[in-house]
């Protein structure tokens, strides 16, 4: 079997997991949570693992997204795939404006620049009314699809939300293997020459940003419709960390890293209280009961190890040992 | 619109405190960045360290503010030697991304230990006596540590600055900045020169973290939003001249303290706004080289 057959079947399974979930008692709304993050996560590493970009300031178009979709939905009553769409604008919107930004410099530049965008974001957000500020906006209906699929049941919006991840999943695998896709790896690799063959470097790069804010804001505005709410802690600059955190877990540039990624670092920061009890259990150690309030400290820690020890990320890793398989 | 002279000067001088805080810190980002082109993002959590270190002495041993002002830069420079040695010189060969990542990975690392010992809330922590009281100007009320604070920033500013363009070991950096390989060929001991170069980044954050103690709110997470301001101030001036480090973060600060008299919800955003501005108008920044 080739390495190609191989990731289709263990995608198919992954997806046949997905659909069966409710049924082996997975809770619903958690795995919707965890399908949002690996949205997120795959559209960063859309710019990141395939251009080489470093944006800094993902978490503006997450909760960005998230509070226009909301607000859309709830205080002028849209349907819930209008308000899809307006989020999902709003992170194109907000992409381009960054994007047009952030290009004009490189390398570290551009991730600085990301992120000062982005935190002014988060003071707009902390001081606008329409944001709810300190208590965000709360109480999102959930509304009906199309005005006739009713959302408030959680099995039926968890169908929905699998149908949007999945669609928006493959956009990107086909982004990827797309000439354009091929084009970002060739800026990636090399900046000079693909300017040299003629590449207008600066638009490649722009639509990539477009392509990944929009995706973003998706992932917010479903995050919104299912959660019900958009807070702060969507637009602050942790947010950002943490879906590089998740990409660089999974891998780098690897199409299923991410979402293997945001799968362990939402799973480890959901579980970690129960994890450090368990600690204190084994080592008597009592300090280890505190370690769910101390979620930062771990994150941080996994962050170091990650870039000294382990920059392949799981998916780089398992990657890397089935073609040590193959060449022998 | 009426507003005091008074009260317009005394938002002038917070202006000037907060700028003299964005010109050590950005100065120090500058060096680092020159020398090991490492973006050191851990710069506001020794910032926070700087000022956590001297409530504590104050809190546990009765250690005074003017001790702490020598022995807390101390203390974090020897840190930053060891960050140095036995973290980031493992990544310089790689691309520059991974010690932004590095040294964000610390600073929630260093915030995360902080936060779980002391909690998000301030810690009240008081000028010296010899700086408590305030001398009237006749136009104002100067609050004495503020003018100090803005006077050591300067002072320490000033002589980074001399030693960096004026000296011979400010010429070795130099060269080291633009050809690390044939200075190293000269017979100058270029890792050492990093590691110290590091360290004393490193010192200079926690000293304007001293100076900043009794002035902001001392607490485990002052440190993050400032580094993020820096980060705005470094891209609009640009990180090739110490000069243009300097008079950018006090000019900014300045910009910051107006901004709060006249139109104080925008006083959180000007900074960035500006950022946007130069970017449109001068991509480079205001004092750029493009490296």
């Amino acid at each position: 079997m080739n390495t190609k057959k191989i990731s289709t079947v263990v995608y198919a399974l992954l997806l046949l997991a997905l659909v069966l979930a409710p049924f082996f008692g997975a809770y619903p709304v958690f795995v919707m949570k965890l399908m949002c993050f690996a949205l997120f996560a795959a559209a960063f590493n859309l710019l990141l693992g395939f251009t080489g970009l470093l944006s800094f300031g993902h978490a503006a178009f997450l909760g960005g997204s998230a509070y226009v979709a909301g607000h859309a939905i709830k205080v002028w009553g849209l349907t819930p795939e209008l308000g899809l769409i307006a989020g999902t604008l709003t992170g194109a919107l907000l992409g381009w404006v960054f994007g047009v930004l952030a290009i004009r410099r490189q390398g570290i530049y551009f991730a600085m620049i990301t992120l000062a965008l982005a935190q002014m974001m988060f003071f707009v957000a902390l001081q606008a009314k329409f944001t709810g500020g300190e208590d965000g906006l709360q109480g999102v209906p959930r509304g009906k699809l199309f005005g006739v699929i009713d959302l408030s049941n959680d099995l039926t919006m968890y169908y929905v939300a699998l149908v949007i991840v999945v669609a928006a999943f493959l956009l990107i695998v086909r982004t990827i293997h797309s000439p354009f896709g091929q084009v970002l790896k060739g800026i990636k690799e090399n900046e000079p020459r693909a300017l040299s063959l003629g590449y207008d470097v600066s638009r490649f790069k722009l639509l990539a940003f477009v392509i990944s804010a929009a995706l973003s804001g998706l992932a917010g505005s479903l995050k919104t419709l299912v959660l019900g709410f958009a807070t702060l802690s969507d637009v602050h600059w942790t947010a950002s960390g943490q879906v590089i955190l998740m990409t660089l877990v999974g891998g780098l540039g690897t199409l299923s890293g991410p979402l293997v990624g945001s799968a362990v670092v939402v799973l480890l920061e959901n579980k970690i209280g129960e994890l450090g009890n368990f600690l204190a259990r084994i080592t008597t150690v009592e300090w280890f009961n505190t370690l769910g309030e101390s979620v930062t400290m771990v994150t941080g820690l996994i962050f170091v190890i990650c870039v000294l020890a382990f920059r392949k990320g799981i998916m780089g890793e398992i990657i890397a040992f089935i073609d040590r398989r193959r060449a022998k | 619109m009426n507003i005091s002279l008074p009260a317009l000067l005394s938002q002038l001088l917070l202006g000037l405190v907060n700028g003299s805080f964005y010109a050590i810190l950005s100065l120090g980002l500058a060096v680092i960045f020159g020398l090991l082109n490492v973006i050191n993002f851990a710069h506001g959590a020794l910032f926070m360290l700087g000022a956590v270190l001297t409530w504590m002495a104050m809190e546990y041993f009765g250690i005074n503010y003017w001790v702490m002002l020598i022995a807390a830069p101390v203390v974090i420079g020897i840190f930053g030697v060891l960050i140095e040695r036995l973290l980031l010189r493992w990544i310089y060969k790689l691309d520059h991304l991974y010690g932004l990542l590095l040294t964000l990975g610390l600073t929630l690392l260093i915030e995360g230990v902080f936060r779980s010992v002391y909690g998000v809330s301030g810690l009240p922590y008081d000028a010296p006596d010899a700086l408590s009281s305030a001398t009237d100007l006749g136009f104002m009320v100067l609050p004495n540590y503020r003018a100090w604070v803005v006077v050591a920033s300067l002072v320490v500013c000033f002589a980074t600055w001399y030693v960096i363009e004026k000296t011979r070991l400010g010429a070795y950096l130099r060269a080291g900045t633009e050809n690390p390989r044939l200075v190293e060929a000269f017979g100058v001991n270029v890792p050492l020169m990093i590691t110290l170069t590091y360290a004393f980044g490193c010192a200079l954050a926690a000293f304007a973290g001293v100076l900043a103690a009794p002035v902001i709110q001392v607490s485990p997470l002052m440190g993050q939003n400032l580094i993020i301001v820096v980060f705005a101030v470094v891209v609009i001036g640009g990180m090739g001249s110490i000069m243009g480090a300097i008079l950018t973060g006090l000019g900014l600060g300045v910009i910051e303290g107006l901004t709060k008299v006249f139109y104080p919800e925008a006083s959180s955003t000007v900074v960035f706004v500006i950022m946007v501005i130069v970017l449109l108008i001068r991509p480079a920044g205001l004092f750029g080289k493009e490296k």
